[in-house]
C-alpha cells in the first residue's frame, strides 16, 4: 500500500507563485458574472450544484418511500400518493440527476482540461444547455407537482394517456430536457473531434475522454426517439391523438418498444461516464499505465453500441415473439462480454500496483463490486425464462439499483473526489472521506441486497402495502436506506467545509498522470498558460517525471 | 466586420469546420428525432395495409406533388447561393436565397390549403376524426400519422425559413465571404435537411 505523495505537489511550487490568484474563480466573482460566462468550468461547476440539487431531493423521495414500506399496512400515504411518490423519485434521479450527472459536470469541467483545449467547440450553446436544463428541470417539477403524476418514470401507455392526473407538464419539462442533453453531446462530440492540441491523437486522449464520447453519441442518436415518443403521449393526454390508443388502432406495445429504444441506451449514458471515471481513477491510484488502453476504447465503443440493440429485454412479458425475445437476451448479454473485459482490465490494472487508499479508491472498489453483481443478475434477468418469474418485482428494482444507480452514484462520487481539488484548489479531509465512502458502499449494499431477495420471494415493485412475511427485508433495506442518507450528509458537509477552509491544495495532489493535472488546480481562465505539449501518453507512470506539474 | 477567432480554435477553416461537424451531428439527431414517426407509420402500414392505400388515395396528389416541386426547387437555390458566395457575387447570392425563401413561403400556403381542405372533409387526427368516407380504424392512424408527421415537418419548414431569412440577411450585409461561410453552408444543411425529410414523406403519404 501506497502513502499518498503528501506533499508531491508542493515540491513544485505553482506557476507565477500563487496559482488561485489567477484562476477561473477569480475572473468576476458577481451572481451576474457566473450567470453569463462562457467558460465550460463555471459551467460544469453550476451543473454540479444543480445536480447535487436533484440528487438530494430524489434521495429524500426515496427515504419517504422507504419510510412508507416499514410497515406492511398503509401508515404514512394512500396508495396515490405513494404512486405520485414514487414517480416523483424515478423522474427526479433518471432525468435530473444521473442522465447530466457525470457528463456536464465532470465531462464539461474536464473535456478541454484533458484535450489542451481553450474551452469546448461552442460555448454559448454549452451555457444554453445549462439554462435549458435549468428550464426543463423547473417545468418538470412544477409539473409533478402541480399534476401529481403517478404513471412512474415510464409513462406506459394506455394508463398515460387515460390517466385521470395531469401528465402533460411533466412531458413537456422532459422535452426540454432532452434538447440540453443533446446539445451537450454535439458539444462534446465535437469538441473531441476538433479542439484537442497539438500531439494528442486519437490513441493517446484520455479514457474518460472515449467515455464522454461514446455517451455523446448515445445522447445525440436515443434522446431524439425519447422526445418524439413523448411528445405523442403528451398530444394523446393533452389533444387525444390516439397514436396507441388500441381502441382507435393503436398498440400501446409500439410505445414500450419506442420508450425503451431510448431508455434502455439511457442506462449506458448513466453508466459509461462512471466507467470512464474509475478509468482514470485506477491508473492514478494504482500509479500504474492501464493495462490495456484499447480494450477500454474498443469495449466502450462497443457497449455504446450494442446498447442500442437490447431494448427489447423489458418487454418478455409483452407479447414479444420467443424468437425476439430470445434474440434480445442475447444482444443483452454481450453487454456483459464488454464489461467484462474492463472489469478485468481494471483489475489487470490494480494488480502489483502502487495503491493509495483514498476515499476516491473505495468508491473505485465500490463500483467495481456494484458493477459486478449488478450486472451478472442483469445477464439472469436477460434470459427469459428467469426473467418472467422476476419480471416487475424487487428483483429488477434491486437490479437496476446497483448497476445504474449504485455504480454511477459511485463513480459520481469518486469523481467528485478526486477532482474536487481540481476544481476548487482545496483538499477534503482525507479520513473522513474513506469513512463516508466506506458507508455508502455498505449502506447501498444494505439497502438493495434485501431487494433482491424480496424480489425473488415474490414481493412486485411499485406497491406500498405488502404481506407480513416481507416486512423484516423491507425494515432491512430501510435501515440500510437510512445509513445511505447519513453517509451523504457527512459528505455534504465537509465539503461545504472544505470549500472554504479545506487545506489548499497544490497543482497535482494525487501525483496523477492524467492530463487536466498538467494545468494548476483550479486552473487559470483559458485552461492553460501554456499549451502543454503531450509528449508522453496519458497516466504514463514509466517515464519518470515526464512533463510533471507544468 | 472581422470577428475574433474563439480562444478554442486554432483557425478560421477549424471553427468553419467545428460548425460544419456540428450541425452533421445535429442533423443525426432530426433523423431520429424523424424516425420514431417513421417507424410508426411502417408499424401501422404492416398493420393496415388496405386502409393506408385507400386513405393514402384521399390525399391531394396535385399539390403534394407540386409542393416537391417547389421545396426541391427551393433547395436548388440555397446551393446556388453557395455557388455564388463562393465566386464572391454577394448580391446574386442574395436573390437566390431570397427566391429560396419565397418557394419556401409557398410550400407552406400550399400545405395550408391542404390543411384546409382535409379538414373540411374531416380526415382529422385522433378525435377530431370525422370523415364520411373512410370508417376503419387503420384510415384514421394513416390520418393521424400524417398530421403528426407534415405537421412536424412544416414546423421544420418555418424554421428553416427564418433561418433562410437569417442568411439572405447576412448575405445583403455582405457578411458572407469565400473564407467566411460557414453560417451558409450550416443554413443550408438544414434547408436541405428539410427538403430530404419532405421527398421521403411525399412518395409514403400520397403515393402509396
Amino acid at each position: 500500500m501506497r502513502q499518498l505523495p503528501a506533499d508531491e505537489a508542493s515540491h513544485q511550487p505553482p506557476r507565477d507563485g500563487v496559482a488561485p490568484a489567477h484562476s477561473y474563480l477569480d475572473h468576476g466573482t458577481t451572481v451576474w458574472s457566473w450567470l453569463t460566462t462562457k467558460d465550460h468550468k463555471r459551467i460544469g461547476v453550476m451543473f454540479l450544484g444543480s445536480v447535487l440539487l436533484m440528487f438530494f431531493m430524489g434521495g429524500v423521495f426515496a427515504l419517504l418511500l422507504r419510510l412508507e414500506l416499514l410497515q406492511p399496512q398503509p401508515s404514512f400515504f394512500d396508495g396515490l400518493t405513494y404512486n405520485r411518490l414514487f414517480t416523483l423519485h424515478g423522474v427526479t434521479m433518471v432525468w435530473l440527476f444521473l442522465i447530466p450527472s457525470i457528463p456536464t459536470t465532470f465531462g464539461n469541467f474536464c473535456l478541454p482540461l484533458m484535450l489542451g483545449a481553450k474551452d469546448l467547440a461552442f460555448p454559448r450553446l454549452n451555457l444554453a444547455s445549462l439554462y435549458l436544463y435549468w428550464f426543463g428541470a423547473l417545468v418538470t417539477l412544477f409539473g409533478m407537482f402541480q399534476g401529481g403524476t403517478d404513471t412512474g418514470w415510464t409513462f406506459y401507455t394506455p394508463y398515460s394517456t387515460t390517466s385521470s392526473v395531469e401528465v402533460l407538464p411533466v412531458l413537456v419539462g422532459i422535452f426540454i430536457l432532452g434538447f440540453s442533453t443533446i446539445l451537450t453531446g454535439v458539444n462534446f462530440i465535437v469538441s473531441t473531434h476538433l479542439t484537442r492540441a497539438k500531439g494528442l491523437t486519437w490513441r493517446r486522449i484520455p479514457l474518460f475522454v472515449w467515455t464522454i464520447y461514446g455517451t455523446s453519441i448515445i445522447q445525440v442518436l436515443a434522446t431524439p426517439v425519447l422526445a418524439i415518443t413523448l411528445a405523442l403521449v403528451g398530444l394523446d393526454a393533452g389533444f387525444g391523438i390516439g397514436l396507441f390508443d388500441p381502441q382507435r388502432g393503436g398498440d400501446p406495445v409500439l410505445y414500450q418498444h419506442l420508450f425503451w429504444f431510448y431508455s434502455h441506451p439511457a442506462v449506458y449514458i448513466m453508466i459509461l461516464p462512471g466507467m470512464g471515471v474509475v478509468s482514470e481513477l485506477v491508473c492514478a491510484f494504482a500509479r500504474k499505465n492501464i493495462s490495456s488502453y484499447a480494450a477500454i476504447v474498443i469495449s466502450t465503443l462497443g457497449i455504446a453500441f450494442v446498447g442500442f440493440f437490447t431494448w427489447g429485454h423489458h418487454m418478455f412479458v409483452a407479447g414479444q415473439s420467443v424468437f425476439d425475445a430470445g434474440a434480445f437476451g442475447v444482444l443483452s448479454m454481450l453487454v456483459a462480454i464488454f464489461t467484462a473485459v474492463k472489469i478485468l482490465t481494471w483489475t489487470t490494472t490494480l494488480y502489483r500496483g502502487s495503491i493509495a487508499i483514498t476515499a476516491p479508491f473505495v468508491y473505485v472498489a465500490g463500483f467495481i463490486f456494484l458493477l459486478f453483481f449488478g450486472g451478472m443478475s442483469g445477464v439472469a434477468l436477460a434470459t427469459t425464462s428467469i426473467d418472467i418469474h422476476w419480471h416487475d418485482t424487487y428483483f429488477v428494482v434491486a437490479h437496476f439499483h446497483f448497476i445504474m444507480v449504485g455504480a454511477s452514484l459511485m463513480a459520481f462520487f469518486g469523481a467528485l473526489h478526486y477532482w474536487f481539488p481540481k476544481m476548487f484548489g482545496r483538499r477534503y479531509p482525507e479520513g473522513l472521506g474513506i469513512g463516508a465512502a466506506v458507508l455508502i458502499v455498505f449502506g447501498f449494499i444494505a439497502t438493495f441486497l434485501p431487494q433482491f431477495l424480496l424480489g425473488n420471494a415474490g414481493m412486485p415493485r411499485r406497491y406500498f402495502t405488502y404481506p407480513e412475511q416481507y416486512q423484516p427485508l423491507h425494515v432491512t433495506s430501510t435501515a440500510g436506506a437510512s445509513l445511505l442518507g447519513f453517509g451523504f450528509l457527512i459528505i455534504a458537509l465537509y465539503l461545504a467545509w472544505s470549500l472554504r477552509w479545506g487545506k489548499v491544495s497544490g497543482a497535482n495532489p494525487w501525483g496523477s498522470r492524467g492530463y487536466e493535472w498538467l494545468t494548476p488546480s483550479p486552473p487559470p481562465l483559458h485552461n492553460f498558460h501554456e499549451v502543454p505539449t503531450f509528449e508522453r501518453d496519458v497516466h504514463d507512470y514509466t517515464v519518470p517525471e515526464a512533463g510533471h506539474g507544468a | 466586420m472581422e470577428r475574433e477567432l474563439a480562444p478554442q480554435f486554432a483557425s478560421v477553416e477549424q471553427e468553419a469546420r467545428a460548425w460544419q461537424f456540428g450541425m452533421w451531428v445535429f442533423l443525426s439527431t432530426e433523423v431520429l428525432f424523424f424516425g420514431g414517426l417513421f417507424i410508426a407509420y411502417g408499424v401501422y402500414r404492416f398493420a393496415y395495409p388496405q386502409d393506408f392505400h385507400l386513405a393514402s388515395s384521399h390525399m391531394n396528389v396535385w399539390l403534394g406533388t407540386a409542393n416537391t416541386l417547389v421545396l426541391l426547387t427551393s433547395s436548388l437555390f440555397v446551393a446556388l447561393a453557395l455557388h455564388l458566395v463562393r465566386h464572391e457575387r454577394s448580391m446574386w447570392a442574395t436573390l437566390a436565397l431570397v427566391l429560396a425563401l419565397l418557394l419556401g413561403v409557398v410550400f407552406m400556403v400550399f400545405k395550408g390549403l391542404e390543411y384546409a381542405e382535409h379538414a373540411r372533409e374531416g380526415l382529422l387526427p385522433g378525435v377530431y376524426f370525422a370523415s364520411h368516407k373512410l370508417h376503419s380504424v387503420g384510415a384514421l392512424q394513416f390520418v393521424t400519422l400524417y398530421w403528426l408527421m407534415t405537421g412536424l415537418h412544416a414546423l421544420h419548414v418555418t424554421i428553416g425559413l427564418f433561418v433562410l431569412a437569417w442568411t439572405a440577411f447576412q448575405a445583403a450585409s455582405g457578411f458572407y465571404s469565400p473564407r467566411r461561410m460557414a453560417g451558409l453552408e450550416i443554413g443550408g444543411m438544414y434547408w436541405h435537411f428539410v427538403d430530404v425529410i419532405w421527398v421521403f414523406l411525399y412518395p409514403l403519404l400520397y403515393l402509396v
